[in-house]
């Protein structure tokens, strides 16, 4: 965030550690408070679907972290931060169809390969840093006026 | 292309129960996804109001559906969710339906009737790659 001065609002989700019931219900929030300050619906769906992804990755593979929501009059940013084993290679997670979910995931429904692309696809602007045995940040970006 | 086809033709012609949103039966159903893998379904379905056919029982079929904003659910081979399922989905103002029909089965009915597949949209990074 470079403008400070723009920013609406700012919301800090905590996840806890293998919080797996729960997992999936940071994105209704998310969904819930861009509906109320009138985001524009493309965004509120996109942003949704984003959150949803990076909060079972946060359940999936790390030992917990946390969800920072933004939202600018220019733009919303969904910021994940955890701590865990991170990517190591970062190429490879955003390959299409690649996973390396555990099998209670697999069982699930998720764990198809398509968390970190659909991510990509579904964000204006999708940024990942990760480090080996320390976690892994996930910025993502949406513009809004752009339609 | 145009239908009229509600919620309440789908549990109709599919021989469903419904479970929550009797009071929502009223609304329309044009788009439809079929999908036991959730990952999927988060990543095809692009409109609001598609109705999902699943056979999935993950807790989580229920907040995909909510951060989709999803029509509806069609359970398929009697898979019948639990109770705090359709609890949570009656706060969210989800509708169930269940059906013993088989995915292909209740796909079949609802194709014939002219609902059409959820069609994904160009996103807007979709020629970055």
């Amino acid at each position: 965030m470079s403008a400070r001065d723009s920013l609406l609002h700012r919301r800090v989700f905590v996840l806890p550690a293998g919080n797996l019931e729960e997992a999936g219900s940071v994105s209704g929030d998310v969904r819930r408070e861009l509906t109320a300050m009138g985001v524009e619906q493309d965004i509120i769906r996109r942003a949704g679907v984003v959150c949803f992804e990076g909060e079972m990755n946060i359940a999936m593979y790390s030992q917990g972290g946390r969800i920072i929501l933004l939202v600018a009059d220019d733009r919303v940013e969904l910021l994940f931060s955890d701590r865990g084993p991170g990517i190591p290679d970062i190429e490879l997670a955003r390959t299409p169809g690649y996973s390396t979910a555990p099998d209670w995931a697999r069982e699930m429904g998720f764990g198809a390969g398509m968390g970190i692309p659909n991510m990509e696809r579904q964000s204006d602007r999708l940024e990942i840093r990760s480090r080996l045995d320390g976690g892994t940040v996930i910025r993502a970006v949406f513009k809004r006026g752009a339609e | 292309m145009n239908i009229d086809l509600k919620l309440e033709d789908v549990a109709r012609l599919t021989e469903a129960q419904v479970l929550t949103g009797e009071d929502q039966l009223g609304r329309q159903v044009t788009q439809a996804c079929a999908a036991d893998l959730l990952s999927d379904v988060l990543a095809l379905v692009q409109d609001e109001g598609v109705l999902l056919v699943t056979g999935s029982m993950a807790p989580q079929v229920l907040r995909v559906a909510e951060v989709l904003g999803l029509g509806g659910l069609l359970f398929v081979r009697g898979k019948r969710p639990n109770q705090s399922m359709c609890d949570y989905a009656r706060d969210a103002g989800l509708p169930i339906l269940m059906t013993d029909l088989s995915m292909f089965e209740a796909c079949g009915v609802l194709y014939s009737e002219g609902v059409s597949g959820a069609q994904r949209k160009r996103f807007p990074r979709d020629n970055v790659r």
